[in-house]
């Protein structure tokens, strides 16, 4: 049976780990390669990491650091940040990658989702797409740049467009919830979730296994991603990177899709 | 020595850290001499098709791989389109593949998959060996592995067929022909028990 994923998401700036709040006031949390040995050690599922700056600041992929991280993932990685030409796609899953987020550039330009995916793969292709709501109607929209532009585009319409161009999965990434702890936006998933039929990891809102196990059993197989959830502990935020073990983690995926009327 | 091929594809370094780990001698090979002077090969892989074969023929690496696999019988590893290169053809391409099993790479049915189950085929799923010796000692009760793929192998012959995994339907997630082995799934990136099925692969 195929499971559903549970899935830290690093940010990285200047080199060092961040975490945002609804990607505002980056507090550190420490080095991204003590982090990632941590998670090995904990068997997770997959881990997600992110540039922030790279599109803000117009910079290249830092080769040597996803070289260096990839090296020391025991993990599935995702890397995304700055990538915007089929050929950076290319460097870094040559670098040991096995996922390469595109964000920005494909929201620009979704053509380069089909390159992309024609040169290493539809399966090595992911888009993270965040989200914003907005406006007195509180409508969803995908924002780019660190959530500072607005690109105008409807997150299904645009989750569909990416799905025909060949991604092979959307990370919805809401940015209202990012660092909030409050629970995922289960409505923007279902719109999601409704409009195309890709793999979809979701990321924003985590504050408890609680969430993850709601977002399971509404959706059944689908990913869990989460920042503070797994860097934080207590009510003052300390910095303690934490994942449920194996057995913890059985029983989590146990609950939730024994709960989830989608399970065939 | 366990040589990794290093043909600009895949994780080589992972698989050189586990083995280090394992205190088991691996290289990353990245020359012909390096290749040919191992008596094991494993064949990473992440990406396309007709991309991992063009990475493989520039590397000027494939003479020597056939050679040490053909030639000497030497036993290798395929490691997902690793494992899907040595097939004679694929769906997903229009170059052949190397032929060292006779079969071929199909894209799922998506018709046969249920509304859980999507593609690509992504994350951790059970692998149900047909033997309990060799690649998969130790690994017969609840072992899962990492699976990032739309397309599988087809083995012509169903004794190649080594373990097989359910996603909308049964398919060969691991197969053998000979001194050639192959897994769809990436035991690099599959912590406890993709550990334990490289130990056993330098162990055959």
């Amino acid at each position: 049976m195929l499971r559903p994923r549970l899935i830290p998401c690093l940010l990285v700036q200047n080199g060092g780990l961040v975490k945002t709040v609804q990607f505002a006031n980056p507090k550190y949390v420490g080095d991204p390669i003590n982090a990632v040995r941590i998670f090995n050690e904990k068997e997770v599922d997959e881990l997600i990491v992110l540039d922030i700056d790279a599109t803000a600041q117009n910079r290249e992929p830092d080769y040597g650091r996803i070289r260096n991280l990839a090296a020391e993932c025991r993990m599935p990685l995702c890397y995304g940040g700055g990538v915007k030409t089929v050929e950076q796609v290319e460097r870094i899953i040559s670098l040991g990658v096995e996922k390469v987020a595109l964000s920005a550039a494909a929201v620009a330009d979704s053509g380069l989702v089909a390159r992309a995916a024609k040169v290493v793969g539809v399966q090595s292709i992911v888009v993270v797409m965040d989200v914003k709501k907005s406006g007195w109607l509180g409508k969803y929209e995908v924002w780019t740049h660190n959530g500072e532009r607005k690109s105008g585009r409807n997150p299904a319409e645009f989750a569909r467009a990416i799905e025909n161009a060949g991604a092979g999965e959307i990370v919805v990434n809401a940015i209202d919830r990012d660092g909030m702890m409050n629970g995922y936006d289960l409505d923007l998933v279902r719109k999601v979730r409704e409009a195309i039929s890709l793999p979809i990891t979701v990321l924003g809102g985590a504050g408890s296994l609680k969430d993850i196990e709601a977002l399971m059993r509404t959706f059944g197989i689908i990913g869990a991603a989460a920042g503070s959830l797994f860097v934080f502990k207590g009510v003052y935020r300390a910095v303690l990177i934490n994942y449920p073990s194996r057995a913890e983690k059985e029983e989590l995926v146990t609950q939730a899709l024994k709960g989830s009327e989608k399970v065939a | 020595m366990i040589a990794i091929v290093h043909y600009g594809l895949g994780n080589v370094q992972a698989f050189a850290n586990i083995y280090k780990r394992l205190n088991i001698p691996a290289e990353i090979a990245e020359t012909p001499e390096a290749i040919l002077g191992a008596d094991r090969i494993i064949l990473p892989g992440v990406g396309a098709f007709d991309w991992a074969m063009k990475r493989l023929d520039a590397s000027g690496l494939r003479e020597a791989l056939e050679e040490a696999v053909i030639g000497r019988g030497r036993p290798v590893l395929g490691i997902c389109v690793g494992m899907q290169m040595m097939a004679k053809r694929s769906d997903e391409g229009s170059l052949p593949g190397l032929g060292w099993i006779d079969g071929e790479v199909i894209r799922f049915d998506e018709t046969a998959l249920t509304q859980q189950t999507h593609l690509p085929h992504m994350g951790w799923n059970d692998v149900a060996p047909l033997e309990t010796d060799g690649l998969f000692r130790d690994l017969a009760e609840g072992a899962r592995f990492y699976f990032l793929h739309s397309y599988y192998f087809v083995p012509h012959n169903p004794d190649h067929v080594l373990a097989t995994t359910d996603y909308g339907g049964r398919f060969a997630s691991a197969v053998r022909s000979g001194n050639c082995l192959g897994v769809q799934f990436h035991p690099e990136k599959s912590h406890a028990w993709g550990i334990q099925l490289l130990k056993n692969f330098a162990e055959l």
